[in-house]
């Protein structure tokens, strides 16, 4: 039996939803299991020093933060194939609706003019990661091989590409953003 | 009024005199793919979906604007003009604030399904968020500036079929936006009489009825086919 496809998921700037929407595969989790390994995801509990070499990552998320910028690229590096993961990814989405207004506003408005103001905004580089001045979907920072559309996509949609990439086939997707 | 012959597709139809290349192949079943044209409002060439190549000319253009002409050849449906009109879509997407899983309109949107359509699976230019106003200051619908996409099917209807002309369009480029009357605020405007029509119309999200949340606003436009029909023949039925 040939080596099992390395597949990771990454959950960058975006809710989780898109994971979630995997978590919907249900039983055909186990289906996948049996061809993939899964290598790095929040989804499993195995741990890595560094992002290890892999065939396909989902990438969930807007770039938000410089983490994200530094992840995206190591991703990119270590990755075949790299597949924008749900709206966020694909375009920036509600991650990106914070991009009509400045990241000082923005700070503000989440750390200062909230009831539950405690330290204020965080200052230091190893507290949070500094957000960057403009969210931004993925392809603007490297080259993405597939884009999953959909907010998120559903389980249905995430089993064709996934199961089309693993046949070596061209999914049948409709491309439809929300 | 004489009849003119033209061919569309490599099928040859005819129209008559004053026809749009846009109505004539509406009318043989050539669907070619639109967002500011309204059926029975004047067209204003606004979107350029409609782009299509006409034999002998240099450029393209909207069929929408452009008047049948006897022997006239156009093509509707090329290579070009699909990659055109998805460079387009992307260009209107990354214009505005275009954000389908939080609007009123998502999954009943013009705007997205002629996306989905057109194949567009992300957008090659960079996104601009502009910075935008929402106007809630009327007592039934609301105004979202983000989602608009200067069609002016609200600001043509509101003129020819509810004459009232509460809306146009003030800025350039960018700042380009909707105005109720000379820039009031909605809720403020002395001419709009709160007949709901340019809501209707609207082909996004931008027009919504208060009280909306995700997906819940499906726009009904059958009332302007019977209004239309009733001010052309004088018989106002329900269904022609």
């Amino acid at each position: 039996m040939s080596a099992k496809v390395k597949l990771a998921t990454v959950w960058l700037g975006g809710c989780s939803g898109c994971h979630m929407s995997f978590l919907d595969l249900d039983e055909r989790l186990i289906e996948l299991a049996a061809r993939v390994e899964f290598c790095l995801s929040p989804l499993v509990d195995t741990k890595f020093k560094d992002f290890p070499e892999v065939d396909v990552t989902l990438v969930e998320g807007a770039v938000a933060n410089v983490e994200h910028v530094e992840m995206l690229h190591t991703i990119r590096a270590r990755s075949k194939l790299v597949i924008a993961f749900g709206d966020c990814a694909v375009s920036g989405n509600i991650t990106a609706m914070r991009n009509n207004f400045t990241v000082d506003e923005v700070m503000n408005r989440a750390y200062r003019e909230t009831c539950a103001v405690v330290n204020g905004v965080p200052v230091g580089d190893d507290i949070v990661p500094k957000l960057v001045p403009k969210v931004k979907p993925l392809h603007e920072l490297v080259k993405i091989d597939h884009y999953l559309q959909g907010c998120p996509p559903s389980a249905d949609r995430i089993w064709e590409l996934v199961t089309a990439l693993l046949d070596g086939r061209a999914p049948k997707l409709e491309r439809r953003f929300g | 009024m004489s009849v003119k012959t033209l061919t569309i597709d490599g099928k040859m139809m005819t129209g008559v005199e004053g026809d749009t290349v846009f109505t004539v192949a509406f009318h043989n079943q050539v669907q070619i793919p639109r967002l500011c044209h309204l059926g029975g409002v004047p067209d204003v060439g606004a979107c350029r979906m409609c782009l299509v190549e006409v034999e002998g000319r240099s450029k393209l253009s909207a069929s929408c604007m452009t008047t049948i002409e006897e022997g006239m050849v156009v093509r509707t449906d090329t290579e070009q003009l699909r990659e055109y009109r998805k460079l387009l879509m992307e260009l209107l997407l990354a214009e505005g604030n275009h954000v389908c899983s939080v609007c009123v309109s998502n999954g009943n949107c013009e705007l997205q399904d002629l996306a989905t359509h057109l194949g567009v699976d992300h957008v090659r230019v960079p996104y601009r968020h502009p910075r935008r106003e929402v106007d809630l200051s009327h007592e039934r619908f609301g105004l979202d500036q983000n989602r608009c996409i200067a069609c002016t099917r609200c600001v043509r209807t509101c003129d020819e079929v509810e004459g009232a002309h509460v809306w146009d369009m003030a800025g350039r480029g960018e700042k380009l936006h909707l105005v109720a009357d000379l820039g009031e605020p909605w809720g403020n405007s002395e001419n709009c009489t709160k007949c709901g029509k340019c809501v209707q119309v609207c082909p996004t999200g931008a027009l919504f009825t208060k009280g909306s949340a995700v997906g819940e606003m499906e726009k009904d436009r059958s009332f302007l086919k019977y209004i239309v029909y009733g001010r052309e023949r004088h018989q106002w039925v329900k269904k022609p």
